[in-house]
């Protein structure tokens, strides 16, 4: 299988055991969502994939990647070195809040540039010019002009699209999102999640999509796996999270929603 | 019935060195009844959240009038605010920033008693009203959760007895799972004590659930306001069904918002 494949991934954490057997599996072209509370280890799990647990954490079980051209029985048994061959190229990763994971100092060209410089020993004009393209491919208005200009020069929704440019210039094969949308108002929400969805598609990667919003789930993921207490409680396709879960906790998480008819239909009733 | 809160062509404006005058709140009309609960929605940006300062006197009014029970709220200096416009309270985004971490809990909501004068209800009452424990009073903020201190924030409003309340994006730095039952919570508690809400959030979804009325802002202005479930189903504005088409729904199709 083309994609990422988890197994038995655990987590402990100061004595207390934070992922608990997490079996999932990432396949290329595909959104795979990850829904659960805050505290039941979905961001931990996007975390120790890309081998950014906190210090002091004890990873085990099996991380599986495979893009065709690289194979890789297991991320987490890679020396440090080799992941961070990996890290940046093969899989990249998109946080929360692009305020605090963009560089304030440096400017979108810099930081545009400066994985691609390393990773693809592209020259510096050329990776400006990939830099501009890159822009234009997330839709952030003159390209050109952008790429001088700073973080705080960009409005939130610009900034993630920012995010995800610097995430995909190394042309990855997985992409790690961590909740990209919970910080943006929702009609810039709307144009992320489509730039998502169309990446996906257009590149064919392998979507890990960490997010404890269902409608996002509905909107871009293919299939949902639902976490609780640091494991998978239940993986299925979106439709049948969502209309038919089978587990009693995933009942209660989407139960938890405000029903909601479809606005501006005319239907009404709470 | 008279309006318990009316606004009455407010604007609020800032002075930005060597450019124009920003207007953030634009002649803004709104009233919310006694024992009404009015939802504003809008954007980040839109002068929501400056909108809620100025009820609460934190910014001046460049002009108009807000009044409270028929009384203007006066801009709030350094003198103590009159004790008939501290019925006003205010639940912030963040209750990480809005608690002090080193004082008990129960001790900050005694301070909000101690506006109420006599009458109030106990700290125990309080919190249980909020679906907490009495033994939480003797706690410190960081023993609690986002939603658990989000819950002591909405306690410590309702302990001066406000006959106003307003929520600034109370829900918006808290768990998908919880937003709902928090703004439940609110409207619950607001109304059991006969408290006006303003609620203010970015997100339809939830105020439609918990609010009497709607009023969409943009850009500084109302652009539109009606019954809850009359905006949500027949928006009337352009801007309200663009709003209202960029929400995700659980409906598990796959469908992507309208951008």
């Amino acid at each position: 299988m083309s994609g990422l494949d988890i197994r038995g991934l655990t987590l402990e954490l100061g004595g207390r055991r934070i992922l608990d057997g997490v079996d999932v599996e990432v396949p290329a072209g595909q959104v795979t969502g990850l829904a659960g509370e805050s505290g039941s280890g979905k961001t931990m799990t996007g975390l120790a994939v890309i081998g950014l647990a906190p210090a002091g954490a004890k990873v085990s079980g099996t991380v599986a990647y495979d893009d065709g051209e690289v194979r890789v029985p297991d991320l987490l048994a890679l020396r440090p070195g080799a992941m961070n061959r990996l890290r940046g190229r093969r899989i990249a990763m998109v946080f929360q809040d692009p305020t605090a994971s963009l560089q304030p100092m440096l400017s979108v060209g810099t930081q545009l540039t400066d994985h691609m410089r390393h990773h693809l020993h592209l020259s510096r004009s050329a990776a400006r010019t990939r830099a501009a393209e890159l822009l234009e491919r997330v839709r952030v208005p003159s390209p050109e002009a952008a790429l001088k200009r700073y973080p705080h020069q960009f409005s939130g929704g610009q900034l993630q699209r920012i995010a995800f440019a610097i995430a995909i210039a190394c042309e990855p094969k997985v992409l790690i999102a961590d909740e990209p949308t919970t910080a943006l108002d929702v009609t810039v929400q709307a144009g992320v999640l489509r730039l998502l969805r169309e990446l996906t598609d257009d590149l064919g990667l392998a979507v890990l999509l960490v997010t404890h919003d269902l409608g996002v789930m509905s909107a871009v993921a293919d299939t949902v796996a639902v976490m609780r207490n640091g494991s998978v409680v239940e993986h299925g396709s979106r439709f049948q999270i969502i209309t038919d879960p089978q587990t009693a906790y995933a009942k209660e998480l989407v139960e938890s929603l405000p029903h909601t008819p479809p606005p501006g239909t005319g239907e009404g009733e709470a | 019935m008279t309006a318990r809160l009316s606004i009455e062509g407010a604007s609020v404006t800032y002075r930005q060195p060597g450019r124009n005058v920003l207007t953030a709140v634009d002649a803004v009309d709104l009233e919310v009844g006694a024992g009404e609960v009015v939802g504003l929605v809008g954007e980040s940006g839109c002068g929501k959240s400056t909108l809620a300062r100025a009820v609460c006197g934190l910014e001046p009014l460049a002009g108009g009038r807000i009044l409270l029970d028929g009384e203007p709220v006066e801009k709030l200096g350094l003198r103590p605010r009159d004790p008939r416009l501290r019925r006003i309270q205010m639940v912030f985004q963040n209750p990480y920033a809005s608690l002090n971490p080193r004082r008990r809990v129960g001790a900050q909501i005694e301070d909000g008693r101690r506006v109420a004068g006599g009458g109030a209800p106990t700290v125990a009452e309080l919190l249980d009203s909020v679906g907490l424990d009495a033994s939480a009073g003797s706690r410190y903020p960081h023993e609690f959760s986002g939603g658990q201190r989000q819950r002591v924030a909405i306690a410590r409003a309702m302990a001066a007895g406000p006959d106003l309340l307003i929520g600034d994006e109370p829900i918006a730095s808290l768990d998908a799972s919880l937003q709902a039952r928090v703004a439940a919570l609110m409207r619950r508690v607001a109304l059991e004590r006969g408290a006006s809400l303003l609620f203010i959030s970015h997100d339809l979804a939830v105020v439609r659930v918990i609010a009497d009325r709607i009023a969409v802002m943009q850009a500084g202005r109302i652009v539109e306001q009606g019954p809850a479930e009359q905006v949500w189903a027949s928006p009337q504005h352009p801007y309200t069904r663009r709003l209202l088409a960029a929400i995700p729904i659980a409906d598990g199709l796959g469908r992507l918002p309208a951008v």
